[in-house]
């Protein structure tokens, strides 16, 4: 059996340029928080209609994306794949990663940012959004556990209950992020029990999509082996989690156009809403989910992996953006039959630009998530020196060793 | 203790030439607290001393007693009489509570509207206010993570602005459009109807008028203005007007397939 090593990031340029950018963009995002409460929400495009705007688009994108993330540790600790296992850390730290970078995001989009230990402190135990509070600090709690039983040698033996704890625990998380917009009764474009699994299908497409290209970026940055079988296996993964999207989210909408009432808002998102069916049809069905499928199902290699990656994740942020922003620019319905017009736009479709403050504010989220990586693999042992196909880890840390400064030595059993 | 001589006696306690510099930081400590409490406490005093102002002039809702649910307060509209164009509602409900277009009407705040419908099918035309409907299972409530949006026992549904940390989950989940993100700064608030940059408001039926025993703005402007479209009262009374008209006209709730109980009722709609 093989053994796995893992060591420190090491290389110079390839950890401070990007580190850099990554302080320069997360500056941007603070600096935009401020802007934005300083002067209040009217400086964003968002307003009364459109409460929730990019931001929260990049916060989901996120949140979704960390608890999919985890999924390669899971697959390698649940499921006991043993060609996952290495993969298994940098599969928990992203996961963290992505998260902290999310909820910062909207933490800084509330209106009271400086009222967080409020809304960490009093809770209404009816909304979804107190219970989010906790599967998302439980959710860090927990793999952080999980990712310290991983690298811990001692404590090999837990990975497996821990690792199981993590994977039910990200379940309930994806299920708690999709129920925020399904328990939503008054409006058409939600209101939908199938939401808590279109969100969970869609985290494991995105959080594959992501895990390979930052597990390519690392690597490459190292000039560390990351050999194409691999790639490809991660790939088809991609596939299958993608195929998985593209069926609740069919079954999202036709179920929708069985019910009457629903079949105006399904006509604006799917057909006649403009940017909408745009994204939905380009974006999130055959940029997001059939040419992925197709390349990593028909002509499988490293360069269309990562393409299927780069689309994949084009795909997922607009498949939120339809969701959030489309579901609430279609008016509410509180007169049927009725045409209605009022000052406050009742009744019209409600428009939204994004402005540059939102956009800055959701790549410094982005920012957040990946500099906690970078600064993560460079000073903790997180990243195999190869993965290659042959990989036969065992479980946890039996058969690993982290390696500091001794390079390339194989670790003695 | 002897008594003051001029300063003479080591132990007067007076400001004398004779006072050692231990007493004089003494006096001095003694006399910025009684500053420090003086300041502390003086506009609490203040605001007691107003609030039992207040409450004299509640003779049935004095203050230190709770709302109970043996009431539930309701609105009664009638479309017939409210008028096409009529703002009168809206106006007064925004001098009240101290609302106001910015020049920003998609971020402004809007506690009432009017809301012109028009039937695709006869083209019948109405007219109807819409506001927060104050409904029994409000969905507002239901989601808002801090408990901020909260209904009273009497049916009422306000936002507690010191726990609203500004998500807007509660404008997302409301049926009516009825809440309102508050997009900028505000001034010239009104003391009983606290408002602030970052928090979610809608209508509060006039709470502060109601615990006073007096009925909503907008119900006495529109009487006000001749029309009479709007009552306002107990719907748990059954000798109370409203319930009076409930119980003898059919009456309509807006998304009553939602079966929020909404305590604004419309009649011909």
């Amino acid at each position: 059996m093989k053994r796995v090593i893992y060591r420190e990031l090491e290389t110079e340029p390839g950890f401070w340029g990007p580190l850099v950018a990554l302080v320069l963009l997360v500056g941007a995002g603070l600096g935009s928080a401020y802007y934005m409460e300083h002067h209040g929400h009217v400086v964003t495009g968002m307003d009364n209609r459109i409460v929730w705007g990019l931001p929260h688009v990049f916060a989901i994108l996120l949140i979704v994306g960390a608890s999919g993330a985890l999924n390669v540790a899971s697959v390698g600790s649940v499921f006991g794949i043993a060609a996952y296992k290495p993969m298994a850390r940098l599969s928990a730290l992203l996961a963290i990663a992505l998260l902290a970078g999310g909820l910062a995001i909207l933490v800084l989009d509330l209106g009271r940012p400086d009222r967080l230990v409020v809304a960490m402190t009093t809770f209404n135990f009816k909304s979804i959004f107190a219970w989010n509070v906790f599967l998302y600090t439980g959710f860090l709690a927990i793999t952080v556990a999980y990712l310290y039983v991983m690298m811990e040698r001692n404590l090999g033996g837990w990975t497996k209950p821990v690792g199981t704890l993590a994977f039910i625990w990200r379940l309930a998380l994806t299920t708690g992020t999709g129920s925020i917009f399904g328990w939503l009764v008054a409006r058409d474009a939600y209101n939908s029990a199938v939401m808590a699994p279109l969100f969970i299908a869609l985290s494991l497409a995105l959080g594959t999509a992501a895990f390979i290209l930052i597990t390519s970026w690392l690597l490459a940055a190292d000039g560390r082996p990351f050999e194409e079988s691999v790639v490809t296996r991660l790939g088809r993964l991609l596939g299958i989690f993608a195929a998985a999207n593209l069926y609740f989210a069919g079954v999202q909408h036709i179920s929708a156009l069985y019910i009457a009432e629903r079949v105006p808002v399904e006509d604006f998102l799917l057909v006649s809403g403009g940017i909408y069916p745009v994204l939905f049809w380009g974006g999130q069905v055959i940029l997001g989910g059939l040419i992925p499928m197709a390349l990593v199902f028909f002509a499988a290699s490293r360069s269309t992996v990562l393409l299927a990656s780069v689309l994949a994740i084009i795909g997922a942020a607009a498949q939120i953006y339809v969701i959030i922003i489309g579901g609430q620019a279609f008016p509410l319905s509180m007169f049927p039959g009725y045409d209605v017009s009022s000052n406050i736009f009742d009744g019209a479709i409600a428009d939204y630009t994004p402005s540059l403050p939102e956009a800055a504010l959701g790549l410094g989220g982005i920012a957040i998530a990946l500099t906690a990586v970078l600064v993560a693999v460079r000073v903790l042992r997180i990243l195999p020196l190869q993965l290659i196909g042959e990989t036969d880890a065992a479980d946890g840390n039996a058969g690993t060793q982290s390696s500091g400064s001794q390079k390339g030595r194989p670790a003695a059993a | 203790m002897s008594k003051c001589n001029g300063g003479k006696s080591a132990d007067c306690g007076c400001n004398s030439e004779t006072s050692t510099p231990v007493e004089t930081a003494r006096r001095w400590f003694l006399k910025s607290a009684a500053a420090f409490t003086t300041i502390a406490l003086a506009p609490n005093v203040t605001l007691l001393a107003y609030a039992q102002e207040g409450g004299a002039q509640q003779p049935g809702q004095p203050r230190g007693e709770p709302v109970t649910a043996q009431k539930r307060w309701g609105l009664l509209i009638d479309l017939s009489k409210c008028a096409e164009g009529c703002e009168a509602c809206v106006g007064a409900c925004s001098r009240e509570n101290g609302w106001k277009a910015e020049g920003h009407p998609r971020t402004d705040a809007q506690w009432i509207r009017k809301v012109n419908i028009k039937n695709r099918k006869s083209g019948v035309e109405r007219s109807l206010p819409v506001m927060c409907q104050h409904c029994d299972s409000p969905p507002c409530v239901d989601v808002c993570p801090t408990g901020a949006s909260f209904k009273r026992a009497d049916g009422i549904v306000l936002v507690d602005k010191h726990i609203c940390i500004g998500c807007r989950y509660c404008v997302m989940a409301c049926p009516y459009q009825a809440r309102s993100f508050i997009h900028e700064p505000v001034e010239d608030q009104k003391s009983y109807a606290p408002r602030g940059k970052g928090t979610v408001e809608s209508c509060t039926l006039c709470v502060h008028r109601v615990d006073a025993g007096r009925e909503p703005a907008c119900v006495e402007a529109c009487e006000a203005a001749g029309h009479k479209a709007m009552i306002f009262g107990d719907l748990n009374d059954p000798a109370s007007e409203i319930s009076q008209r409930i119980a003898q006209f059919p009456t309509h709730q807006i998304r009553a397939d939602l079966r929020l109980d909404t305590g604004v009722r419309y009649q011909n709609l």
